[in-house]
């Protein structure tokens, strides 16, 4: 018996790390949608192209590995603002519901080209990191490193938001669209800068995913539903919510997989999820 | 004293419906002009055809002699010219001071957002008291103070009042037209557009009355005040 | 259906006996099954229901036919109306409550997303019965010379499943047509443009919506089975997953959503655009026709929101338009 709760605290304290890492991407998918209005259904495709971009620095090119990581957040950054330009703008006149049609169009083309590109092997970047051993429980680095990066950057990402007039603007551009030309913002811009955020997220996503999970072509499907659903559950641009809802998942998953089989503990997350949207369609913390 | 903002044949409207036509009028340095007229003369459009959140399609608008056809809507604040819009339009989960930083968007503006932010505290001390107050929490009257704050901070030559008095219970509506009073003796330019005529021919100079899109009479608030058709229609005396 | 259209069906009944290969046969079976489906999909694809959850009804369809074969030796006959059954009734759990609480848009295709996935990785997680990712065989009873079993639904002959396949698509065709003319049509479309509007002048909303859901996910889960049945192999991710709800989604859009052979004109041009690929330049990884999908439904979505044939009617009632007027 005391063994097993050993495990089970292990596997929660592994759920909060990986909480951590999925509140970061659903913070930038929220960011998106709160300021654009948009859904990047291909949230999860940019970040595996950051993976890629990392692996590729670092494993062929021989980069160092913080080299590496930089290249690959300016990477899927530059993505976001090209995906903006290219195929968000063109239709954000359109139905909303075409606007995630044509991110879906991205999220297949991505993902085929990808394995055009790179083929269907699993790469691993090979960067072993030791495990943070205490008593019985042993953590490994890359997952405490990658929650506190997540951390870090969330934290940043919040003094800006709150403290800059950009930030403020961002934020204010959710709530009332229309007038942003009387205080002087132009949203064309403020669209761009976003975009170039949410990317810059996604890539940084991409280098604390890599060094914990192979990459291949599909594995933004392993990330994306799970990241909208984190934000829907949160409600969509409730950056808070996303916050929680991300931590709630990952215990559901981490939790769900240990006790039963790692697919039920999906199950168990995607079921709570869509219990929850009738319960709460507005978002754990949004207001009817 | 020479026109600040001027405007010659001005048409405008949404899609095929025309709101404008061939609108004339000027706002001199120093001056408070209003335009009144009833619901649906297409006041409101007017001044959102001078702050460019609707397309002109005939005439010209100038501000200090500068076409602002050649200039984007983002940068029109630059020009000097701020807006309250209707229903004042605050970001409701923003705080007051939020609000009022968002207000002082412009670079220029940045520069001088302490001073100003104090100059704001001072005209509508409640504002201060309410800082860190959610914005869409705030009372009607305390709205309207942080929207017209929020118009104060970019420091305008010349700001634009939309139906200030509008939704407010009939005791607002008279400190909402108080506060117009200071903030004219601040000796700011001041173009409104209201319903409420007898009340705002007390405070301007000048008045233009808007029907049906197009200008009807045009005169010093004492003639308008007195003109039968102005007392007949919208005065209710 | 209307009379005219019985020399054009005749011709398709007698195209297996003419066409060279039965390569081709097995194309015609393809585009007629996805069409099928693809024309369940948009009959609320249409109403601004957009559903990312059809790759859960597929799937549905698919494995509990395959399992109840295997498993019990529950003959298709009967598995086939059992996930008819399961699946509608999945699609109420999920559609009642988002009717309900007027969950459209972004949400109800992400809630449907949801039980997409949800389907796929049950599907994945009770491996020791579906066989996981790697997918399961139905029991094949065409041995010892057998060609042919009507209690297991499985020809060696491909002809007879075009058949089956053909009935099915007329089917769908009429189903759509239906709809197309019912009072449904004109709820739903009221209800598209305005909600509380049209509850406040008697339409049910939430019954209308659910009873297209339901017709809709009933009409895929058939075609999975139909599918698994004449695949002889089903597999999470070809059908059920995310994969397959957006190739449906691409697909109808490409063909055009509101038009009665929209789907199916969808269904012809995606498996032209595959198969061309695949014999034309010997495409082997499959990954070419996908790029070039995702890059056409971005094209599609920003210039021709209204699909291929959406968009030939839009012409040819232009051109009518100006040598009439």
């Amino acid at each position: 018996m005391q063994i097993f709760d050993i495990f089970l605290l292990e596997t929660i304290l592994n759920g909060i790390l990986f909480g951590g890492v999925l509140a970061l991407l659903a913070l930038g998918l929220n960011l998106i949608f709160g300021v654009i209005d948009v859904v990047w259904i291909c949230y999860a495709e940019l970040m595996m192209l950051g993976m890629y971009t990392v692996f590729f620095m670092h494993k062929t090119h021989g980069l160092p590995l913080f080299a590496a990581f930089a290249i690959g957040i300016a990477v899927v950054s530059v993505l976001g603002v090209l995906l903006h330009v290219l195929v968000i703008r063109p239709v954000l006149a359109s139905e909303p519901i075409n606007q995630l049609l044509v991110t879906g169009g991205v999220l297949t083309f991505l993902q085929a080209a990808a394995t055009l590109a790179f083929g269907i092997d699993f790469r691993n970047l090979g960067v072993s990191m030791p495990s943070l051993v205490l008593g019985e429980i042993s953590l490994p680095w890359s997952r405490i490193s990658a929650a506190l990066t997540a951390l870090v950057a969330m934290t940043a990402l919040f003094l800006f938001l709150k403290k800059t007039y950009l930030g403020t603007a961002i934020r204010a551009i959710s709530q009332d669209r229309a007038i942003m030309p009387l205080m002087g913002v132009n949203p064309a811009k403020i669209y761009l800068i976003t975009s170039a955020i949410g990317g810059g997220l996604a890539g940084l996503g991409a280098c604390l995913l890599v060094l914990q999970y192979d990459v291949h072509p599909a594995i933004g499907l392993t990330f994306g539903p799970l990241t909208f659903m984190v934000c829907v559950l949160g409600g969509l641009g409730n950056m808070l919510g996303g916050f929680i809802a991300a931590f709630i998942f990952a215990q559901l998953i981490s939790v769900g997989g240990f006790y039963f089989h790692l697919e039920w503990g999906y199950v168990m997350a995607f079921g709570f999820f869509i219990i929850m949207m009738f319960v709460r369609p507005q978002g754990l913390l949004g207001v009817k | 004293m020479s026109a600040m903002l001027e405007l010659s044949d001005v048409s405008a409207g949404y899609g095929s419906f025309q709101a404008l036509f061939n609108v004339s009028l000027e706002v001199n340095t120093g001056e408070a002009v209003a335009v009144i007229g009833p619901n649906g003369a297409g006041k409101s459009t007017l001044l959102r055809a001078i702050s460019k959140l609707i397309d002109v399609t005939g005439g010209s608008i100038r501000m200090d002699g500068r076409h602002l056809a050649e200039v984007p809507a983002h940068e029109i604040i630059d020009l000097g010219l701020s807006q309250v819009p209707e229903h004042r339009r605050l970001f409701p989960r923003l705080t007051v001071e939020e609000n009022l930083r968002m207000g002082a968007y412009p670079l220029a503006a940045r520069a001088r957002f302490a001073e100003r932010l104090a100059m704001v505290y001072e005209l509508f001390p409640r504002m201060k008291e309410r800082r860190d107050q959610a914005a869409g929490t705030l009372s009607g009257g305390e709205q309207q103070m942080c929207a017209i704050g929020r118009a104060l901070m970019s420091g305008p030559k010349l700001l634009l009042l939309d139906e200030p008095s509008a939704g407010l219970a009939p005791v607002i509506v008279q400190s909402i037209f108080d506060m117009i009073r200071k903030i004219r003796s601040e000796g700011y330019t001041v173009m409104i557009v209201e319903q409420n005529v007898r009340q705002v021919l007390k405070v301007v100079d000048r008045a233009y009355l808007l029907e049906v899109g197009r200008i009807k009479l045009s005169g010093s608030a004492a003639e308008l005040l007195s003109s039968k058709e102005i007392q007949k229609a919208y005065v209710g005396l | 259906m209307d009379k005219r259209w019985w020399p054009s069906l005749a011709v398709l009944a007698v195209l297996p006996w003419i066409v060279p290969s039965s390569y081709i046969v097995h194309l015609m079976v393809q585009v007629l099954l996805w069409s099928f489906i693809y024309t369940g999909w948009s009959l609320m694809g249409r109403f601004g229901l957009v559903s990312f959850g059809h790759g859960a009804f597929m799937g549905i369809g698919a494995y509990v036919v395959v399992l109840l074969w295997n498993v019990y030796g529950l003959s298709p006959w009967i598995g086939i109306p059992l996930g008819i059954v399961l699946a509608v009734a999945v699609a109420v759990l999920i559609g009642y409550p988002c009717f309900r609480f007027g969950i459209a848009g972004h949400y109800f295709a992400l809630v449907t997303l949801a039980l997409t996935e949800v389907v796929r990785s049950v599907i994945v997680a009770l491996r020791d019965t579906t066989g996981g990712s790697l997918g399961i065989t139905p029991t094949n009873v065409l041995t010892d010379g057998t060609t042919w079993s009507i209690t297991a639904v499985q020809f060696a002959d491909k002809r007879v499943f075009f058949y089956i396949a053909l009935a099915f698509w007329v089917f769908g065709i009429w189903v759509w047509h239906r709809v197309d003319r019912s009072m449904m049509r004109y709820a739903m479309e009221a209800i598209g443009s305005d909600e509380q509007a049209s509850a406040s002048v008697g339409v049910n909303v939430t019954r209308t919506k659910l009873t297209i859901t339901m017709i809709s996910a009933a009409l895929t889960a058939l075609g999975g089975a139909l599918f698994g049945q004449y695949q002889q192999y089903v597999n999470p991710d070809t059908v059920a997953g995310i994969g397959v709800s957006l190739q449906i989604v691409f697909a109808v859009i490409a063909g055009g959503m509101f038009v009665r052979f929209g789907p199916t004109v969808g269904a012809v041009f995606t498996l032209l655009l595959t198969e061309g690929l695949r014999v034309g330049i010997g495409n082997k990884i499959n990954a070419l026709d996908s790029t070039i999908y995702g890059l056409m439904l971005i094209l599609f979505i920003i210039y021709m929101p209204t699909g291929i044939l959406g968009k030939w009617f839009e012409k040819m009632r232009g051109r009518d338009g100006a040598a009439h007027g």
